[in-house]
This record gives structure tokens, C-alpha cells and sequence, in this order.
């Protein structure tokens, strides 16, 4: 066997694995819970999580549905991808929207315009009006150090705050579910995939994803480092100048700070040697708001987002 | 050889064990420039002349603030040949607990002393630990040789002395490494070192990407809790119906017998499904959905087992424990055991035994089991539950010990394990 044989080996294994373990997860909340949801985006990893979900209860649907948390500054593509997906596979979507409330002054819009942190409370409101007591959520330890140490069964008070120090010990693939009523507990299936196993999954089983993951041109301007782009959300300031850019991205949240990266990744294996090559995390490269300190991530899993 | 290796890291405070690990992802290039321009930002920020590599994986604030991890870590890298998902466990003394949980899943065990100080407490409490829970293999990391000028016999005597710990705990020869590593400096985690020419083993990285892993027990007889019921009553599938779980243990085949515990009812495998299409056959670790070819009452929590090579049906057995919550445990106790796929009530009828894992002895009929105790239990199960022991079968021989008022997560449980299990541990007369 050659080297490049060997190593096709060994990523294929490692693979079929965290396939095995997501599934694994997934028939475990369906044994133990009462009330699951799926937290889906439209974005790749709520996208390779539903796709999991499919694989673990064919050839019966997905016993689950969907809660999106919609923070108004979205990407036309991403939602139309999910309505798309919705419909194909008869899933119940629920709509938790941060635009509503900003409109009845339950929220209000912050000075930087950002809306990722406005998320947490729709959140926590969705979870508790539906009384939904499982909630998955594509959050992955390779992404930032505060997820390094989620647990992939992950407890969160009645106010949805983690709390680290509580967190339950997770013994072999024996999960504890339990919680008290008005508790509920997020399960991370995909915990153990890194970006590039992501990447090489969605390309084994040929998962679509929204066109915005693939090379396109596209108007954006540069702030913080990070090329946005115009929507509702605001556009460059009179000082920014505008670029017609061949651009792709590699996550998907707010419009308001979630950047592009210069790319001409227009296939899913070249967006893999790209991932392979790139010297910045995807966090990093285009998340403003894990950038405003070094421990914001933190802060907001206590809080009780994703 | 296998293409993914889960790994343990174990140490005392200030070891060093967050740079080693730092060092670990640094070398294989996991870190990204981001990643390392925040910690340069804030070596820099704290008046250090090097990147500091812990800062890499010291996550939480208050971890930062204390220069201490508080909890278990997962990490992962990869070489050409092999991926790695490392569990950075805790050294600080109240956290042991996170030990059990990272050693759990692990196929080898990286602990790490300080070459100044050598083994210690700790080190011993880890390595009964790792042992008791069934990993293969050990490597010690004798770190900071830099600070004792590389000096092979000191490093010769800690090498020595934990081999003989380990043998003691039933680790054969060849499965216990020792290895002089400069967390610090790279000396022997990625690069061999020049400053230990007297050292001719591998390096940290070489022996993690040559170790042979233990195979999987394929050999083993055949083990399914069932998860679910997958009954889609659609169209498409009217009739469809199979009993969806991750296979524990050995092999499946279409065509083989079964027995569905612990109802003890027998029938033949008709089919191995996924997704992708039925299997000619499916191994450990595999999520699939098994057809039965008889119609039969079977539920989450049942196991689906060879039909020669049964696990035994009981409601008693005895089990060693690791206490891992800060509430005592008394006999009389009663509590929840989730074994497999079915979580049943229970009693701690007795307290056997302590076992004290710094003199490797046991303790006959403690009152009590403590935070980071291991003893041994007799338990009473609410109902009959299909068990293996551990050594045999680890993944139906494992169980967590549940609270019932509150839901914590109270024990790791081995079922029939005895201390005596590993070597050198003497049982004191009518044990």
C-alpha cells in the first residue's frame, strides 16, 4: 500500500467512526427525550447534522423538528436552501426571530449593529414556549477553546445557562440525560469532527449545501479585517470602499459580521484542499464576534447560547 | 493498522501537561495563525519572551486566571497516517474525576511527571486508575528534562521506578513506555532531541503514530443494546420493522442466531441495515438497524446477543466503582444504573471493599466511598439486566451510577471487577 493509499484508508475509517458516534447520539436522545429539536440554520454543520439525522432513523423520518433562530440578517440563499429542505423532507420548522423582538422592544438593536449576541434569548424563549427538553446543536471542539471542554451531552439550567463546573463526567458512550423540569440539555453529535473531517463527510456523501459555501462573485467591503457584504443589515460606511470580489464562506451567521473569504473554491474537494491549505480557523477568518475578547465564547455559552 | 487512536493525558498541577499538549498541536501544525497570534498577543501580555503553548489549551477563564485546567478537554490532530483525539484530563487533585472520564475511551495513556519531582502521589493514582479501567497502554512522560541538564540517570530512576508501578498493576512489558520529553523546549515530542544522546527510543509523536492499537474485539461475541425502535409505518415501509443500535461488541451477519435479552428470546438476523444500504456484515463500534426474522416484542434497553455465547441475565452483581461526585456513598444507598440502553433502579446492598491505590491495598468494609475513591459493591438491580464483566466485554460491562433526586452523575462502574485483578494487589484473608 502507498502512503497516499494508507492515508485515503485512514481518513475513510476515521469517517465511517464519527458517522457510527452521531448516530449513536441521535437514537439516544430518541430513546430518552421527550421533546427534541434540531437547532438548524441552513448553514454546512446544521446541514450535515440534519443529514445524520436522516441516516439514523431511515427508513422512518426524522422524529424531530426544526427550530431556526432567524436574526433578520440573513443571506437570501441560506434561507431559501432551508425552506427547500423543509419541504423535502416533510419537517416541522419553527421560527424563533430576533426581529420581532426588536420590533416590541423585548430586545434592542446593539450600537455595532451585530446580532449574533441578540440570539440567546429568542432562544431560551423557543426552548422553553415549546418545552422542547433535548436541543442538538452542530457545535463541534475543534472550533474555540470554551467548546474544547462541552460536553456532548450538556446540561443547561432553567435560565439555559451552562455552567461548567456542573458539567456531568461522560463516561464511555453512556450519556445521562436526566434534567429537572425546566431544564433542558444540548447535544452536540458532531463534537468529535474537525472542520476538515466536515468537509470531507459532506464530500463522501454529497451533501448539498447553500451556494454562498462555494466560490461567487460578489459586492463587499472591508471592516475589521473581514470582507462583508451589503443586506439590510447595513452596508459600507463612506470611508469603506467597495470591492467586486470572487468570494466563499466558510461559516454562516449574522449578515452583520460573518465575512467572506477571498476564495475560488467552486467544487467541494476544492474547498477542501483550500481548508487544508488556510492558516486561519474558520472562527477566526470570519466570525467578528468571537473576536471581541478572549473569552467570548465563553461568556455566551453561559448565557446560554448554542 | 488503525487510523485513529483515542489518547489520555494525566499529570499533577505544573507539570506541564497544557504544554505539552500545546507543544503536541503546535508540532503537528494544528494550530492555526490565529490561534497563535491570540496566544502571542497574550504571552506578550503577560510579559513572557516565548509563546506560551498552554495558553493554547487552557480554555476557560478561570483556568487562565489560575494557571490550572479544571476540566476534561478534547483536542485533535493528525499526521499522515493517523488522526488523534486526545483527552486533556485534569491534574488538580479535586478533579480526578475527569481522569476516569478521559481514560474512559482511551486505547493509551500519556502521564506525565516532572523530572525534578518524579513519580508522585498522583502519577500512582492515575496509572491504578488507567489500569483499573482497562487501558492498554502507558507512556510516561518524564518532562522538563532541560531542568535536570538532561541528566540520564535521574531520568533512569524515574523511568525504573514506574515500571515496576506498572507492573504491579498488570501492565506487560512492552506496553509501558518512558520517555525524557522539554515540553518547553520540543526536546523528544515531534524532533528528537540532541541534548539526550544516551536516549534511543521514539520520539513522543513517533511512538503515538507507530503504537499498535488494540484491535477491536471483533473475536468477541456478538453485543446490540437496542436504542430504538424504527417502525415508519409509511407507504414506502409499511411493515418495516428494526431494531436500530451501535454495535458493542464482535460481529453480525444475516443469518446468524440471536438471543434478545433479558427476555431470553431467540430468532435469526435477517438483515443489517443503514442508510446506505443492507450489510453483508457489521463490527464494533458500527451504528446499524437489525431486522429479526420473527415478530417479536423487543424494546429499548434489550440487548441483542449471540445466541451461543449469552451474556448472563441477573439482578445482583458486584462491581468495582469510581466515586466521582462530592456526595458519600453508604451501603444502603439507592440509586439509578444506566447499563447499556436501560437505566434501572438499584441498591448498594454492601461496601466490600476499598481499594487504595497509593499502597495497592484494600481496605475491607469501608463505611463510606468518597470523592476520587474506588471500592468495590454489591448491587441489588430492580430488575434482571443481561451483564458482562468489564475485563471481557468492557462496553456491556460498563455502567454509570445515577442520583435519583437530582440526576448527577455519581459513579463509573466495572462490573465484576476485583482489585485483585491487578497484579500485586493482596487481598486480605476471605476476600
Amino acid at each position: 500500500m502507498t502512503t497516499l493509499e494508507a492515508a485515503a484508508d485512514a481518513a475513510r475509517d476515521n469517517l465511517a467512526a464519527l458517522e457510527s458516534e452521531a448516530i449513536h447520539i441521535f437514537r439516544e436522545v430518541a430513546g430518552e427525550f421527550d421533546r427534541p429539536v434540531i437547532l438548524f440554520s441552513g448553514g454546512k454543520d446544521s446541514t450535515l447534522l440534519l443529514h445524520l439525522a436522516i441516516k439514523a432513523f431511515w427508513p422512518a423520518p426524522v422524529p424531530f423538528p426544526l427550530l431556526h433562530v432567524d436574526t433578520g440578517h440573513n443571506f437570501d440563499e441560506v434561507i431559501a436552501f432551508r425552506d427547500h429542505v423543509v419541504e423535502k423532507y416533510g419537517l416541522r420548522l419553527v421560527v424563533a426571530s430576533v426581529q420581532d423582538y426588536i420590533d416590541d422592544g423585548r430586545l434592542a438593536e446593539r450600537a455595532d449593529g451585530t446580532r449574533n449576541p441578540l440570539q440567546t434569548q429568542p432562544l431560551l424563549d423557543a426552548i422553553a414556549d415549546n418545552k422542547f427538553d433535548a436541543v442538538f446543536g452542530g457545535g463541534r471542539r475543534d472550533e474555540e477553546r470554551a467548546r474544547a471542554k462541552e460536553r456532548i451531552f450538556s446540561l443547561r439550567s432553567a435560565f439555559g445557562q451552562w455552567d461548567p463546573r456542573r458539567q456531568r463526567p461522560e463516561l464511555w458512550n453512556l450519556y445521562n440525560g436526566r434534567h429537572r423540569p425546566g431544564e433542558h440539555v444540548r447535544v452536540f453529535p458532531l463534537s468529535n469532527f474537525t472542520e476538515a473531517d466536515v468537509w470531507n463527510y459532506i464530500a463522501r456523501e454529497q451533501v448539498a449545501l447553500p451556494s454562498i459555501y462555494y466560490a461567487h462573485q460578489r459586492k463587499v467591503y472591508e471592516r475589521d479585517g473581514m470582507w462583508l457584504t451589503e443586506g439590510p443589515w447595513g452596508g459600507p460606511r463612506e470611508d469603506e470602499e467597495v470591492h467586486e470580489l470572487t468570494v466563499r464562506y466558510r461559516t454562516v451567521g449574522d449578515g452583520s459580521c460573518t465575512g467572506a473569504v477571498e476564495s475560488t473554491a467552486a467544487t467541494v474537494e476544492e474547498v477542501i484542499a483550500e481548508v487544508q491549505a488556510s492558516r486561519l480557523t474558520e472562527r477566526g477568518a470570519t466570525r467578528a464576534d468571537d473576536r471581541m475578547s478572549e473569552a467570548a465564547m465563553e461568556d455566551r455559552k453561559r448565557e446560554g447560547y448554542f | 493498522m488503525s487510523s485513529l487512536l483515542r489518547l489520555a493525558t494525566a499529570g499533577s498541577v505544573d507539570d506541564g501537561k497544557s504544554t505539552l499538549v500545546g507543544r503536541l498541536l503546535y508540532d503537528t501544525k494544528s494550530v492555526l495563525a490565529d490561534q497563535l497570534d491570540a496566544v502571542e498577543r497574550a504571552s506578550v501580555d503577560k510579559g513572557m519572551s516565548t509563546p506560551d503553548l498552554s495558553l493554547l489549551v487552557d480554555g476557560l477563564r478561570s483556568e487562565r486566571e489560575q494557571g490550572i485546567t479544571i476540566d476534561v478537554a478534547y483536542r485533535y490532530f493528525a499526521t499522515p497516517n493517523r488522526s488523534f483525539v486526545l483527552a486533556d484530563t485534569p491534574g488538580h487533585v479535586q478533579y480526578t474525576r475527569n481522569t476516569v472520564t478521559g481514560a474512559s475511551t482511551a486505547q493509551l495513556g500519556v502521564l506525565l511527571v516532572d523530572a525534578r519531582n518524579g513519580v508522585v502521589e498522583q502519577t500512582r493514582r492515575h496509572a491504578a486508575v488507567l489500569a483499573m479501567l482497562g487501558v492498554p497502554r502507558l507512556v510516561l512522560a518524564v518532562n522538563k528534562v532541560d531542568l535536570i541538564d538532561y541528566d540520564e540517570a535521574a531520568f533512569t530512576v524515574i523511568a525504573k521506578e514506574f515500571a515496576a508501578h506498572a507492573t504491579s498493576l498488570g501492565y506487560a512489558e512492552g506496553t509501558v513506555l518512558a520517555i525524557p520529553v522539554s515540553a518547553l523546549q520540543g526536546d523528544n515530542v515531534a524532533a528528537k532531541s540532541e541534548n539526550t544522546p544516551w536516549y534511543s527510543g521514539p520520539t513522543l509523536l513517533e511512538h503515538l503514530e507507530e503504537v499498535p492499537v488494540a484491535p477491536d474485539p471483533h473475536e468477541a461475541p456478538f453485543r446490540m443494546p437496542v436504542q430504538y425502535v424504527i417502525r415508519p409505518r409509511t407507504p414506502e415501509h409499511p411493515d418495516y420493522r428494526g431494531y436500530a443500535g451501535q454495535i458493542a461488541a464482535g460481529t453480525i451477519r444475516p443469518g446468524d442466531e440471536v438471543v434478545v435479552l433479558p427476555q431470553g428470546l431467540k430468532s435469526t438476523v435477517e438483515s443489517v441495515d443503514t442508510a446506505d444500504g443492507s450489510l453483508t456484515e457489521a463490527g464494533t463500534g458500527k451504528s446499524v438497524t437489525v431486522v429479526l426474522t420473527d415478530d417479536l416484542d423487543i424494546a429499548r434497553g434489550d440487548v441483542i446477543a449471540a445466541a451461543d455465547n449469552a451474556p448472563k441475565v441477573t439482578d445482583e452483581c458486584t462491581a468495582a466503582l469510581c466515586w466521582l461526585s462530592t456526595k458519600q456513598l453508604e451501603p444502603g444507598a439507592r440509586v439509578l444504573v444506566k447499563q447499556g440502553t436501560r437505566t434501572v433502579q438499584a441498591m448498594v446492598e454492601e461496601l466490600n471493599a476499598r481499594f487504595d491505590e497509593q499502597t495497592l491495598s484494600i481496605v475491607d468494609a469501608p463505611d463510606k466511598l468518597e470523592l476520587n475513591e474506588i471500592g468495590n459493591v454489591s448491587l441489588r438491580l430492580a430488575e434482571q439486566l443481561p451483564v458482562d464483566d468489564y475485563t471481557v466485554s468492557p462496553r456491556t460491562g460498563a455502567f454509570i451510577v445515577i442520583d435519583p433526586k437530582d440526576g448527577d452523575t455519581l459513579a463509573a462502574g466495572l462490573v465484576g471487577h476485583r482489585f485483585s485483578q491487578l497484579k500485586g494487589v493482596t487481598e486480605p484473608e476471605g476476600a
